[in-house]
């Protein structure tokens, strides 16, 4: 829209405002733009609503096991399968630990190779690739391929989530030291620091602590899909809670739950005061 | 910063004091002794034979998975719609719910701290738990299908869009807000003209967000009978077909990195 629009616009919004008939501003301003995606929206969702099947019969038949589960959590069953559930409950958090120690430790070279500033094209294009495969692929379907390779049980886990760190933690990483302030690596550099030096002084004091921040942020996110991946044999508590539902034994699965987000909101609590600490 | 003096009697400056750097090297300390018990306890629950065997089973599965099974492609279209189905409307499904929960939660518009408390425990559930979970449990409710999906990924997408939005209303101006209620409007005008306004390009652009994070997991819902491209992905893997599963990777590669890049656009456009 150009200017003489714009302002024939705002003088018919005033004439309008003036007889009490004033309307907001929409948020798209190009009517035609506007009508075009809301009838595109409009199409797809017939389309989109129109190719769903559901088995009403099924889902009437469910409303009752809803009951069950919902009824459940005001009764979990803590105490039937307690040696199940306090395994699968360590495993996960030894998992979380470890992965998240191995995924940092190894996001912090590849972070500081993806970041265009300091890092020559070469470099920068195979850390790229190495973040962008890591975040495309959900957790459980390099759980799975990893569980083909490495056999059933934790360390399957581990790789996983170690994996999936690197890629989440070397992005944000990357994107960071791309915007650190520029003039102090100037200044350790005009002292004649070593290229290792320079990363020392110049860049970690820089992005120190949006780095501990965000690796508390990973534990969290890494105690959360270790739930999950048990489900296709990389070891935590997911596979307890699998098998806990698929017998319809919902109190368990209440239990355990409750004490997923219990742990998770534990972990956020510590974190927001470790994060208080260090900045 | 703190100054010792050497045995020459000379000062010297130095980063932290003596009791800060002893505090660090306990703090580092015990770390590494958490981390190594950590690793012991996984290591004895580890089939070491099977790690040995890595390098060669990981050979064979690529091996396996060249060349693609191009032919296979043409069956994965109409699963592939309803994987963007889960993901579009599970996105508008959250939404709806979110969004008043939202408000809820917020400390400067809630009702009451005691609804407040209520919101911000249903957004960390809902946080906590993984779709796929989710997922789960709502296959043995609903049975199998797109269904249960889609309220698998409108479940999770609650907490999600619940906590940037309710922060984005908590950090909102005062003013606009003030100057409708001079006017003598009602609490739902307020709401209305005061301060949807200014959270609007924010909670579009955490929408186009989460959607571009949905598409990812509806990808793997399919794992627990929760339809999409899962599915396929599943029963190629229990039949042992390597190759068809590489054209489904190639496939979800593809989607997901052009959502991501559609997001980005939307965001940009927006904000």
């Amino acid at each position: 829209m150009n200017r003489e629009q714009l302002a024939d616009q705002a003088f018919t919004r005033e004439a309008l405002a003036s007889t009490g008939r004033w309307r907001r501003l929409p948020f798209i301003a190009d009517p035609k733009v506007r009508w075009a995606m809301g009838i595109g929206a409009a199409v797809y969702l017939a389309l989109a609503l129109a190719s769903i099947e559901v088995n009403w019969e099924r889902v009437a038949e469910g409303m009752s096991r809803a009951l069950n589960f919902l009824g459940a959590f005001t009764q979990p069953d803590f105490l039937s399968r307690r040696d199940d559930i306090i395994d699968g409950i360590l495993e996960s958090l030894t998992m979380t630990l470890t992965s998240t120690v191995i995924g940092v430790a190894l996001a912090i070279p590849v972070g500081l190779g993806a970041a265009r500033n300091i890092a020559p094209l070469p470099i920068y294009l195979v850390c790229r690739s190495i973040i962008t495969v890591s975040r495309t692929f959900q957790e459980i379907i390099i759980a799975i391929l990893f569980v083909v390779m490495f056999g059933f049980g934790p360390l399957a886990g581990v790789i996983t989530l170690a994996f999936a760190t690197i890629g989440f933690m070397a992005k944000l990483l990357a994107e960071d030291i791309e915007d650190l302030d520029w003039r102090q690596v100037e200044a350790i550099r005009a002292t004649g620091a070593s290229w290792w030096q320079t990363m020392n002084h110049a860049v970690q004091p820089q992005v120190m602590a949006r780095l501990i921040g965000l690796s508390m942020y990973r534990l969290d996110i890494n105690f959360r899909e270790s739930a999950v991946i048990g489900i296709v044999g990389a070891g935590g508590i997911g596979a307890t809670l699998n098998t806990s539902m698929s017998r319809y034994e919902y109190d368990t699965s209440a239990a355990i739950l409750l004490i997923i987000i219990a742990v998770v909101l534990l972990c956020e609590y510590g974190s927001s005061h470790v994060r208080r600490w260090t900045q | 910063m703190p100054v010792s003096i050497s045995p020459q009697g000379q000062p010297r400056w130095r980063l932290r004091t003596s009791r800060a750097q002893w505090l660090g090297y306990l703090a580092w300390l015990i770390g590494a002794c958490l981390f190594l018990l950590c690793w012991k306890m996984i290591s004895d629950n580890t089939m070491w034979v099977f790690v040995a065997d890595a390098g060669r089973q990981g050979g064979d599965l690529i091996s396996r998975m060249l060349p693609p099974d191009w032919h296979y492609a043409h069956r994965l279209w109409k699963p592939m719609w309803d994987t963007l189905n889960i993901a579009t409307l599970g996105t508008l499904l959250g939404i709806a719910m979110a969004f008043p929960v939202a408000f809820l939660a917020a400390r400067n518009t809630t009702p009451h701290p005691l609804i407040r408390s209520l919101a911000l425990g249903l957004i960390v559930s809902s946080r906590s738990i993984n779709s796929l979970i989710w997922a789960m449990l709502l296959v043995t409710i609903l049975g199998p299908g797109v269904l249960a999906g889609i309220i698998a990924i409108a479940l999770r997408s609650i907490g999600f869009i619940g906590k940037l939005l309710y922060e984005a209303i908590e950090e909102i101006h005062p003013t606009p807000v003030e100057a409708i209620s001079a006017t003598g409007a009602r609490r739902l005008q307020v709401m209305s003209y005061g301060v949807l306004p200014q959270v609007l390009p924010a909670f579009a652009g955490i929408s186009v967000y989460r959607w571009d994070i949905n598409i990812r997991e509806s990808t793997v819902l399919g794992l627990v009978g929760a339809g999409g491209i899962g599915l396929q992905l599943n029963a190629a893997i229990n039949s042992l077909a390597w190759s068809q599963v590489s054209v489904i990777f190639l496939m979800i590669f593809v989607t997901v990195l052009a959502s991501e890049w559609i997001s980005a656009r939307v965001r940009h456009a927006i904000i």
